[in-house]
């Protein structure tokens, strides 16, 4: 077990370097010049031009920019934004708001989908389950703009319930409305996932061996359906917290959180390569550790998988 | 130029949010809320994160410049109508136009205690103007006496003759110099943000210190989110804060910001999104405002594209602007919050003429441009299409079909707009000259004065020239006026050379941007300035 996390920790590196290449290969082959976009429509003489491009090394060869950027991370210098705060600075302000939101967002999303989709399985093909399954299916068909609009106009302007964007500082309050809209947007998925998983595992013999030999159901639900049932859902819903902590640029944006989606967003158009890649790297990261720990949990939740 | 960054991406899904909302608009709409007039309350106003630290020489976007704006006194301000009001000065004053001497108000202090006196001036403007210091708006400095643009030197043109006087001596006579010296690129700065070899450090960037109605609070700036700025209560001037501070939120996209507006989050909202312009008006009762701003905009037909050259590409330019429905396009696409244009700058500028002679070529006229353009076909028959080039993150995609449509219908030739991905790739293209279309050009104001929306565009060899243009005459009537000796003697040329620019069309003109605003009923006093900033030492709560 240890040297499989080992093992797994140390694929981290070639990862990371393939990574950071591929994303500083790209952000470089990006068309135009970052420097020349900062003055608009009135361009500045060619002297200050290339002084600036200078002070940001966007004057030297993707190789030799990639080198020095690496050489940066070693002495834990990631750059700086065009607006002259250090990267680091902002992956340490922004990720802590995107990882609160997306935790929220988790939450909301395992408890409505394991509640309603346990439900489901069990009551398969009754008024619940369709119910469930065509609301369900509303939620995953709508897009995620259209359902945060529609919270922010009812939920915000008309009724008031929630602030209309999250105010300064990202207090949670704030944050409950955003998180909601996630939440019930990737909900659909997971409680399909749990509902089948659950009318599968009904059927089968250990359940069934466990009413024979007179189990009570408050026990065989809960500790040999329904954990027997998550493994698909967890999966899934660990994918989702990956897709969380990188993409909710849209949801960000409508709702002006100051998180990883709205200022990885602003980098890219602004041509920002050390804030786009340092934030990149982190992802992928996350990523990265989503997956061992996804994996690590299925042997908590099946005893049968053993991992070398 | 401070470059504004209207219409942040989002444009499909900005769409899409307008469907939904449209359908569902409350009626706000009487006006609640008596002002009370509290001098402590704070407003809350929208803004965006500076792009680069905040040294006025080195800000040249709006979202950096509201800040600087609020935070330095200059040497002038502009009041609401675009007029230079003296602020930090005593006196501006020249014989020829060439010599400037400027003299300060006494005792005047930064808000950390520094003297506001002659060399906070001249040490900020030679930092500015610093080769190696490459600030932004370095080419404001170009006309003083010792500017070069290739290697390091000192602006000998600045002589500082006591504490509250100095001396400015450019290199050629320019009448409108007193006009520019309210922009931020002017503002002075403290002795204490010079590093030993006198250089601007970055730090002071992060914590600028400034001296005018307002300072930035402690730990008031928190990047990405918002600035907290305080009433300077050592600040003399005209501008004196009748409220006790300013909040400004930092908004990546303006539905956002106007969002908080009507859920009461924000108090003055200075750019209405453009998914609003369906319902702003039953959305905020009478609490908006809709008034043409400093922003010109227009599209460039370089010379260098076939048939656009000679009497054949003059003829083809004017049946191009004839060919376009301006009135048509401001109220559909743009829901009248664009103004037809009718001459080269703006309504709020001084100098603007609405009966120069040659104004006709923006009006629509079908009959005449078919004509016109089957006169340029018995020159040199049209082969090949017409393409508008834009920026796609631009929000420019609405105007440009419709044009393109205009000209479609009308000329019967294949046109179309040709999006760039990103503005770098866009100004790419345009500066290195490899685009092989027409494309997008506008221009806001920097200062309120008319020089300012001519000599740069359309002077022979000029920064933004973008399209080639050049003509001796122009050349010759814009040097006249700017060495004229009054302003108003220096419009009468410039009247004469944009009467040029209507017969050679190196842009064709389009309409002027409004400034369209909203506040909420909390606030009153709301005032939206010459460059579409709202003034806000004079809003109250």
């Amino acid at each position: 077990m240890l040297r499989y996390v080992l093992f797994r920790i140390l694929q981290v590196i070639p990862v990371l370097l393939g990574t950071t290449f591929l994303i500083y290969f790209m952000v470089f082959s990006m068309p135009g010049d970052p420097i020349l976009a900062l003055f608009g429509d009135k361009p500045p003489s060619p002297a200050v031009l290339e002084e600036i491009t200078k002070q940001y090394n966007l004057d030297k060869p993707f190789i030799v920019q990639y080198f020095l950027y690496l050489g940066g991370i070693f002495t834990g210098d990631l750059g700086v934004t065009f607006s002259g705060q250090p990267v680091s600075e902002v992956l340490a302000r922004t990720f802590p708001v995107t990882l609160q939101l997306a935790l929220m967002a988790i939450v909301i999303e395992l408890v409505l989908a394991v509640s309603i989709g346990l439900i489901s399985g069990l009551r398969k093909g009754k008024l619940f389950d369709n119910v469930s399954l065509i609301i369900g299916l509303i939620m995953t068909s709508v897009p995620i703009f259209v359902l945060a609009f529609v919270a922010q106009y009812f939920l915000g302007i008309k009724w008031g319930i929630f602030r209309t964007t999250v105010g300064p500082g990202a207090p949670i309050q704030d944050l409950i409305m955003p998180a909601i809209v996630l939440g019930v947007s990737l909900y659909a998925t997971s409680m399909r996932l749990t509902r089948a998983s659950v009318i599968d595992t009904l059927n089968q013999d250990f359940v069934r061996t466990a009413y024979a030999k007179g189990l009570s159901r408050n026990r065989i639900i809960p500790v040999h359906v329904l954990r027997n049932s998550l493994i698909p859902t967890i999966t899934n819903t660990a994918t989702n917290f990956g897709v969380l902590m990188v993409g909710a640029t849209v949801t960000e944006a409508i709702f002006n959180v100051p998180g990883v989606g709205n200022t990885l967003f602003k980098a890219i158009r602004l041509g920002e390569n050390t804030t786009v890649v340092s934030f990149v790297t982190v992802m992928v990261l996350i990523y990265l550790f989503v997956n061992l720990f996804i994996d690590l949990l299925y042997a908590v939740l099946d005893p049968r998988i053993r991992y070398a | 130029m401070k470059r504004s960054r209207i219409g942040l991406g989002f444009i499909a899904l900005a769409a899409a949010s307008a469907l939904v909302l449209s359908g569902c608009s409350s009626s706000g709409g009487d006006k609640g809320g008596d002002a009370k007039g509290d001098s402590a309350a704070i407003i809350t106003v929208n803004g965006s994160e500076p792009e680069s630290g905040l040294i006025p020489s080195d800000t040249n976007e709006v979202g950096g410049g509201r800040i600087l704006d609020v935070m330095y006194a200059g040497l002038y301000y502009y009041d609401a109508k675009g007029n230079p009001k003296l602020d930090a000065a005593e006196s501006v004053e020249s014989t020829d136009s060439k010599v400037f001497t400027i003299k300060l108000k006494a005792d005047q202090k930064f808000t950390n205690g520094d003297p506001v006196d002659a060399e906070s001036f001249v040490a900020a403007w030679n930092d500015a103007a610093k080769f190696s210091n490459a600030r932004k708006n370095a080419s404001w400095f170009s006309n003083i006496e010792g500017f070069d643009d290739t290697k390091d030197a000192e602006l000998t043109g600045l002589k500082v003759v006591d504490d509250t006087t100095f001396t400015v001596t450019l290199k050629s006579a320019q009448s409108d110099f007193p006009l520019q010296l309210g922009y931020s690129s002017f503002y002075p700065v403290p002795k204490s943000a010079f590093d030993a070899d006198g250089n601007i450090t970055k730090d002071y960037g992060q914590n600028p210190i400034g001296n005018g109605p307002y300072k930035v609070a402690d730990k008031g700036w928190t990047h990405k989110v918002k600035i907290e700025m305080v009433k300077n209560d050592d600040y003399k001037g005209d501008r004196e804060a009748k409220n006790g501070g300013l909040s400004i939120v930092f908004y990546d996209s303006y539905d956002a910001a106007y969002a908080d507006l009507l859920g009461g989050n924000l108090d003055v909202l200075d750019q209405i999104p453009d998914t609003a312009y369906a319902n702003y008006k039953d959305d905020l009762g009478d609490r908006w405002i809709n008034q043409p701003a400093a922003i010109f905009q227009s599209f460039t037909i370089p010379e260098r594209l076939d048939h656009f050259a000679g009497e054949e590409g003059q003829l083809r330019r004017e049946a191009i602007s004839r060919a376009i429905n301006r009135p048509q396009i401001t109220d559909k696409i743009f829901a009248d919050t664009r103004t037809p244009a009718v001459d080269w700058s703006s309504p709020v500028i001084n100098g603007y003429s609405d009966s120069l002679k040659g104004k006709d070529v923006l009006t629509y006229d079908p009959e005449k441009a078919k004509e016109l353009w089957a006169k340029a076909d018995a020159i040199s028959p049209w082969t090949g299409k017409f393409q508008i080039a834009y920026n796609a993150d631009g929000g420019h995609q609405g105007w440009v079909d419709a044009v393109s449509n205009d000209l479609k219908n009308t000329l019967g030739i294949d046109a179309s707009g040709a999006p760039n991905p990103l503005f770098g790739d866009f100004r790419q293209s345009i500066t290195d000259r490899s685009i092989q279309t027409a494309f997008r050009s506008g221009w806001q104001g920097d200062y309120p004065g008319l020089s300012n929306f001519l000599l740069p565009l359309y002077k022979t060899g000029a920064s933004s020239n973008d399209g080639d243009y050049s003509s001796a005459d122009v050349d010759k009537l814009l040097d006249e006026g700017v060495a004229a000796k009054d302003v108003d003697a220096a419009n009468e040329k410039f009247h004469a050379a944009e009467e040029i620019l209507f017969k050679d069309l190196p842009a064709i003109p389009l309409w002027y941007q409004n400034a369209v605003a909203g506040y909420s009923d909390a606030v009153s006093g709301v005032t939206i300035g010459w460059n579409s900033v709202p003034l806000y030492y004079e809003i109250t709560k």
